[in-house]
Parts: structure tokens; sequence; C-alpha cells
């Protein structure tokens, strides 16, 4: 297995202002589970490409091990992809999919076939193997391609939302399987997602993109706790973190719509615009000390079963306008309000993060 | 819709029934009066003449003749035996062959070469398909003056390497194979196409993920591409086939008499309406040729679906 290193790689296509990747720096551990996130033509896959080979990079180089294979060919960069649509050669057996890469580089056929037969056996493949695809499901299609991955024992595995066309139940079953299977086998992974919630369960560490560049990269409770910028508040958690417009007074407390918050003593210098982000399940029924209170006129209830979130609109706030989101609150506990009513909802000063409004960087 | 019936029609059986059959008329007289036009037209341009030309087939008639002998099946047995006959059968098979066969393979490099991102990749692909919609008369006429042993332009390049142009019209294999090159230079484009828009809607996902499983390019287009344009290249061989055995313009233009080029068609206008005015032996010509064009035809449209590899 190999660590990977990605250095100040851009891509550019012709024709395009904004470059589809912009300097992404990245080291990736030896046997590590990373996942790319970042909404749609934000560059993760992208720059799995660049990973894989099927793209090159305008600038900067990538790095397997310290060899640089920035310019080598995805045929001989010894690199396996799991691809969105699986990629499946829909005439071949499963069999013959799950050996095509261990036929091009000369294995004997009683190897191939043992192989085959172990990876087979581990992704419970075995009663598939002499179907063609068109007669597999969702499902068993995508356990056909983390086959073919896994057959070659690659260096690094490169895994393009492979769990995008299941249902949400085999979705969730699959992704735990992709984690054992990768804890199981040792290999360096790149993943690349636009689920939230995938990358936060999957990832060893998780990297959320936007725009080509990297935004944040941390482990996923650093990403939830400590957001470096607005985007990745907004991004991650869901629901995500309440973003609260305010005003930095000079007596040390920030006030919002509807809401006076005490800001903490070691804040950085910043403008007088922040922004008080607070997670849905750090607004409290009940009082503490030192906490500010928040009305909100409940505009909607969802009802989870183990939580409820509260969505509502502070008295300053303009329920009908779409640019004005509601804030969140999680109860777990407690009477559930009903839509229409009054609740305050209490913020406790060390649970709230604050972001510079011009810069959308965290200050603290 | 069914109308409903009258209460009297109802309470009473005998005039239920009566009710019901007066329905079932109205009903055929009217599903008659819309098929009836179209019908007649058909039974009396297309199996009309088809009949007509099966009886013909069996007749020893010159065309115009007011008499003609009634002779079975010997039109059928000479197209098989004599040596005319097993000739054009020679013929037919080699012009189909040669045909089907090459045009299909520079069609496919050609499309190789214009699914690639090369400069002027639009005006490639007009200028490959261009000659497929030009008329064969003009095309043959035109290839007539580069082929002309005196002064056609191949005379000139055989006369810049110091050797004299072969008379492509008076040598049988030489016109032949002239008709083939022309034959396959008019119709390249159809198959260059066709296999281009095969190439196309090759998933590009398969192509990567066959580089990545170490596929180079050659073994790519081997292992994946060919297997998968196997929809398009079926498909071609049985309209090429059809086509190619249809041919007609450029031999009639490059070579009036069919001297080696008497493909079927051309053999049953030769035969029918040349010199020889042998009307019947061109019916049975006619016949023989439907058939196998409505094999070819059957065999297409019943296989060519299930070979789709697409799920």
């Amino acid at each position: 297995m190999v660590n990977v290193s990605l250095r100040e790689v851009s891509l550019s296509y012709p024709g395009t202002e904004r470059p589809a990747v912009a300097d992404v720096d990245l080291e990736v551990a030896d046997s590590e589970f990373l996942v790319l996130v970042g909404p749609s033509g934000c560059g993760k896959s992208t720059t799995l490409r660049m990973l894989a080979g099927l793209e090159f990079p305008t600038s900067g180089s990538i790095l397997f091990d310290g060899a640089d294979v920035t310019d080598v060919s995805p045929t001989t960069r010894d690199v396996a992809m799991v691809f969105q649509s699986y990629a499946l050669y829909p005439h071949m057996s499963v069999a013959e999919n799950m050996e095509f890469s261990l036929k091009n580089t000369g294995v004997a056929k009683d190897r191939r076939r043992e192989l085959v037969a172990e990876a087979a056996a581990m992704l419970e493949l075995e009663d598939l193997l002499g179907r063609k695809p068109k007669a597999l499901s969702g499902g068993q299609r995508q356990r056909v391609a983390m086959g073919r991955a896994i057959v070659r024992r690659p260096q690094v595995f490169l895994m393009d939302e492979p769990l995008s066309n299941l249902d949400a139940k085999l979705r969730v079953q699959t992704r735990a399987q992709i984690s054992a299977l990768q804890r199981k086998l040792g290999v360096t992974t790149v993943y690349v997602t636009h689920d939230q919630t995938e990358a936060m369960t999957m990832g060893d560490r998780v990297v959320v993109m936007n725009e080509g560049r990297i935004e944040q990269a941390g482990t996923p409770r650093e990403l939830y706790n400590s957001p470096a910028t607005l985007f990745v508040a907004a991004f991650i958690g869901s629901p995500t973190m309440n973003l609260i417009p305010a005003t930095r007074g000079a007596d040390g407390t920030a006030v919002g719509a509807g809401v006076s918050v005490s800001l903490p003593r070691d804040l950085p210098e910043s403008g007088e615009d922040i922004v008080l982000g607070i997670r849905p399940e750090d607004l409290a029924v009940s009082p503490g000390e030192g906490t500010s209170e928040l009305e909100l006129e409940i505009s909607l209830v969802e009802e989870l079963g183990s939580d409820t979130f509260v969505y509502g609109t502070t008295p300053e706030q303009d329920p009908l306008k779409l640019s004005e989101k509601p804030v969140v609150a999680r109860l777990s506990k407690g009477g559930v309000p009903r839509r229409g009513e009054r609740m305050s909802v209490h913020i406790d000063p060390a649970q709230v993060r604050v972001f510079d409004a011009r810069t959308e960087r965290l200050l603290v | 819709m069914k109308a409903a019936l009258t209460p009297s029609e109802v309470q009473d059986p005998p005039a239920q029934k009566a009710a019901r059959h007066r329905r079932g008329v109205r009903e055929w007289a009217t599903f008659l009066a819309f098929l009836a036009p179209n019908v007649l037209l058909i039974l009396a341009f297309i199996y009309y003449p088809l009949a007509s030309n099966i009886y013909y087939s069996m007749l020893d008639w010159r065309l115009g003749a007011a008499s003609a002998d009634f002779v079975g099946l010997k039109n059928y047995l000479t197209l098989f035996t004599s040596p005319t006959g097993l000739d054009m059968w020679r013929v037919t098979l080699i012009f189909t062959i040669s045909t089907v066969v090459i045009s299909m393979a520079i069609g496919l490099l050609l499309a190789l070469v214009l699914n690639r991102n090369i400069p002027g990749r639009t005006f490639a692909r007009t200028a490959v398909f261009s000659p497929y919609v030009l008329s064969g008369v003009g095309v043959g006429m035109v290839w007539n003056f580069i082929f002309d042993p005196q002064i056609g332009l191949l005379s000139h390049v055989f006369a810049f390497f110091g050797a004299n142009s072969p008379d492509w019209y008076l040598d049988k294999n030489l016109a032949l194979v002239m008709v083939i090159v022309v034959y396959i230079w008019k119709n390249l484009g159809y198959c260059a196409v066709v296999y281009l828009a095969g190439l196309q809607s090759i998933p590009k996902d398969l192509l990567e993920a066959a580089a990545i499983d170490h596929a180079g390019p050659v073994r790519r287009f081997f292992t994946i591409s060919f297997p998968l344009l196997g929809p398009t290249t079926f498909f071609l061989i049985i309209t090429t086939i059809l086509s190619s055995m249809q041919a007609f313009d450029i031999l009639r233009i490059m070579t009036p008499t069919g001297h080696g080029t008497n493909t079927i068609v051309f053999e049953l206008f030769l035969q029918g309406f040349g010199v020889y005015q042998r009307a019947g032996y061109s019916a049975a010509i006619s016949v023989v040729l439907f058939l196998a064009l409505f094999i070819i035809t059957t065999v297409q449209m019943r296989f060519v679906e299930r070979k789709v590899h697409y799920a």
C-alpha cells in the first residue's frame, strides 16, 4: 500500500475561466480512508480522475510513495476504480469482469481463478460468477464492481460515488460493508461522494471541496465541531448549522435577529459583521447559566421518532422570504410544540461558533 | 364501443342476437371501407406483379413477344447450372463479399479516426460521408474519366511511374476490380458513419475502466470496443449485403454490357432488357433475388435486436 500526495494540483479545461481544480494540496496516509465531499461541480470527481490518470493536471504533481506519477497513464498506474455507473463490461460474465485486469497483466489462469474465487467469497458473489451484468440487481452490480477492484490488490482504491445508484436502505448496508472491507484490506482509499452523511460515516478523514478548492480537511468530528468556513458549516450536518448574521458590539456581545449572545473573550479581531453558528442540538429548551434566549414562531415540525426537528422564525425574520433560512432546533425530550406556536430556545455561548462575515472564516 | 341494448331487446334473446349481428355487420363494413382502398392498391401494385413475375419466370418468353412457352422450372435450372448463371453467381459473390468486407473494415478504421479529437473533425466527417449521397450515375461517369486508359487521371499516375495503364474495361477481372473500388468509395461513408455512431454509443466509463484495468489502446479495442460494436457490425453486414446485391447504377454506367461485372441485378437487367430480351429468365432471376433479400431481411429483423449488449 502507498501514501498519496497531491502537490499544488490544478486543472483547467480550455475555454473555461475558473479552474476545475485549483491548488489542491493533500496527503493521504498509507491505508487511510479519505473521503472527498462537496456539491456538484466542486472538483471532487476531477481530483479522483487525476489520481486515476484519466485526467492530467495542468500544474502540480501527484506522488505515490514519493514517486511522481503525474504523467503516468492509467494503464500502468496501479490503481483500481469503482465508477458511479459501475462500468461493468456488459459482454463479459461476472467472473470475466473480475479477472479482466489479471488477464491483462498476464496472471496465469489457475491463479486468476483462485483470486476471483477469493474476492467472490469475500463479497458473496460465488453464485453470480456466470451471470452477465444485465442479469444482476443494482446492489449485485455494485458488489461486482467492488470485486473487480479488490481482485487486483492495487496500491490505491478510488471510488466515485459508488453508492449513489442504490436505494436508501441498501446504501446504508453497503456503506458499512465498504468501510469494513477497506479496513480488512488496508488499501489506501480515496472515496468521492456528495452525500455528507456518507462522508462522515465512512471516512477516517474528510475533505470538503468547493469551487475546485479544499475548504477544509479533517476528521469527521473536527469538521462537525469546528467548521473552518461558513461553507463547511452549511454543508456538514443534517440539518446543517444555524447561521445567524449578527453585529459585534463593543461590550463583547453579538446582536443578531432576535438574539443577543456574549462573545468569547479570546475572539480574534474582525469586522463588525459576524455570523453566529449554532448546531440544532445546541439550542436547549430549558435555560442554563449565562444562556441567551431566542424566541421562535414554529413553522415546521419534523418528527423522526428518536428526535424532533423544530423549524421556526424569529420575530425579525420574514417567514415568506426564501433567503431567510429558519432556525432549526433538535429536541430529543419533552413536549413537542405545534406549528404556529411560539417557543423559546436557549443558546449556550460556549457552543456558539463565530465566523467573520466578510472572510467567511471561523473566528472561534 | 358497444351500443347498449334497448329494453325490448334485453327482454327478448332472439332480438338480442339479431341486434348483435347487425352491429357486427356494421363494424365489418366500416372496417372494410377504411381498409379496402389500401389493400386494393397493395394487391394491384405489389402482390399482383409479384405473382405475375413468378408466373413469367416459368415461361420461355421474349420481351414483347405475343406468345410464350410454359417451361416450368427450366429457367431456374439454367440459373443454377448454366455457365452464364454460374458466372453471375461467382461475380455476385465476389462483388458482394469484397464490397461488404472492405467497406466495413475501412469504414471502421475511418470511424476510429473520426471519433478522435482531431482538428477539422467536422469537415472530415462530412467529407467521408459525402460520396454516399452522390448519384451513382454521376459517380460512375466521373470514375470513368479516372480509369480511362488513355486520358484518365490514373493513366497519368501509371505514366509517372513509367508504366502503362492496364485496360480496365477490356480485362474482365480488372473491370470487376474497378467497379468494386468505385462501389466501395461511394459506400464507405455509410459504414464509417454507422460505426462512428456505434463507437459513440459505447459508454466512456467502460473504456476508462478498461484502461485502469491495464488494457492498452489495442487491447481495449479488441476486448471492449469491437465486441460492443457487435450489433452495429451485424446491422452493417445485413444492410451492406442488401445494398451490394442490388448494385446497378455504377455497374451499368462503367461497364454498359456487363463485361465481367454481371452481378445478379445487372444480369437481370441485361437478360430481360438488354440484347437477349429473355423476360422469362430475367423474371426467374428476380424471384431468386427476392427470396435471397427476403431471407436476409428476416434474419436481420429476428436477430439484430437480440445482439444488443446494453442492459
